[in-house]
């Protein structure tokens, strides 16, 4: 190991454990044992198909190209640090980022989600974060709708011939607000308000997630475009052989 | 990487920094609890009194909430095996596009 790679890697461990000591809090996802059984099951089951389809998918792409592995171990290493980031935000709570938008650009959103599973059964056991009753909800909200529509977004930028930084950067916020959306239609629909139903509920729950997430969606397309920047001017030939844009 | 590329990966950066920093700054006496307590206040807001009727694996092992400080220790470790990760490939690649062995697998 030369040097200056021994000082990138002590600074980057110095910078991520600086913000690991963020107050210790329950941020995002549904807590263990809030979601009413049917609820659990219902979400569990509606997120099966994805889950086949991304793991037959990542097997493919990996059998037939050994050079994803590298980017797809990054992928997940960077859903890793990113949801482990909790970052306090402007109405004085904390919260955390998802991380998936990287994933979802350049493996596609079903592959993404076995990505995702495997940070959330990670948290839901040691960290009694989220939890196992509501992996299927939560797996749901971060691990498929985040990364469908980063992948949307993506998709429909690409084609608007958009600046390539600024269609990431787009993917990767949008997904990560989505999810916070979707977690929110997820508790109404567990609790419907007596007065008015699920639309109300589903106001109360964005009042309080959306605000809080709206600045780390902007971080996490900051952090998710600087990582891309990186890829793009060290691992070209990784990028190339998944079909990431050509023009690179 | 390229010169321009260089600076927007700075600013990038800093302002991700800044963006995480700020609120921390200027909300002083704050709480910063997560948004997931301010989620289960407002179950109860609309629901009425709720009692979780499950409680996470690791709770209830150890019979009691995971202390503070045992939580940020395994938040840590979660993003210590990330970090690592990134960065043993990344200095790979990095070495490798430095010896000039661009199109060689790693």
């Amino acid at each position: 190991m030369t040097q200056k790679q021994k000082k990138q890697i002590a600074a980057i461990t110095a910078f991520s454990i600086a913000f690991g000591i963020c107050p210790a809090a329950n941020a995002m996802h549904i807590m263990e044992g809030y979601l009413p059984v049917t609820y659990c099951v219902a979400w569990g089951v509606l997120c099966l198909p994805f889950l086949v389809t991304g793991f037959m998918k990542l097997k493919k792409t990996l059998g037939e190209n050994r050079r994803a592995l590298t980017l797809l171990a990054m992928s997940g290493a960077f859903i890793f640090v990113i949801s482990s980031l909790k970052i306090p935000s402007v109405t004085g709570s904390c919260s955390h980022m998802t991380g998936t938008g990287l994933g979802a650009i350049l493996f596609g959103p079903c592959s993404v989600s076995i990505l995702g599973i495997i940070v959330l059964i990670f948290q839901a056991i040691l960290l009694a974060h989220g939890g196992l009753t509501s992996l299927g909800a939560n797996t749901f909200s971060m691990a498929i709708a985040g990364p469908f529509v980063s992948y949307g977004v993506y998709a429909l930028c690409k084609k608007c011939n958009l600046n390539r930084m600024l269609t990431v950067f787009l993917a990767a916020s949008i997904g990560d607000l989505v999810t916070y959306c979707v977690t929110s239609v997820q508790l109404a629909l567990a609790y419907p308000s007596e007065a008015g139903g699920v639309l109300v509920s589903v106001v109360k729950f964005l009042g309080v997630f959306a605000p809080t997430q709206l600045p780390l969606a902007v971080v996490e397309g900051l952090l998710t475009t600087a990582i891309v920047i990186c890829l793009e001017s060290f691992a070209k030939p990784e990028l190339k052989s998944i079909g990431y844009r050509k023009e690179v | 990487m390229e010169k321009n590329q260089k600076k927007l990966f700075a600013v990038l950066i800093i302002a991700a920094i800044l963006i995480a920093a700020l609120p921390f700054l200027a909300l002083k006496g704050a709480e910063f609890g997560g948004s997931d307590d301010a989620g289960s206040v407002m179950v109860e807001k609309i629901h009425g009194e709720y009692e979780p009727w499950f409680s996470p694996v690791l709770e209830s092992v150890i019979g009691g909430e995971i202390p503070g400080e045992i939580e940020s220790l395994l938040f840590c470790v979660q993003t210590g095996i990330g970090v690592g990760i990134i960065a043993f490939f990344m200095g790979r690649l990095y070495e490798r596009k430095k010896l000039g062995k661009d199109n060689e697998e790693l």
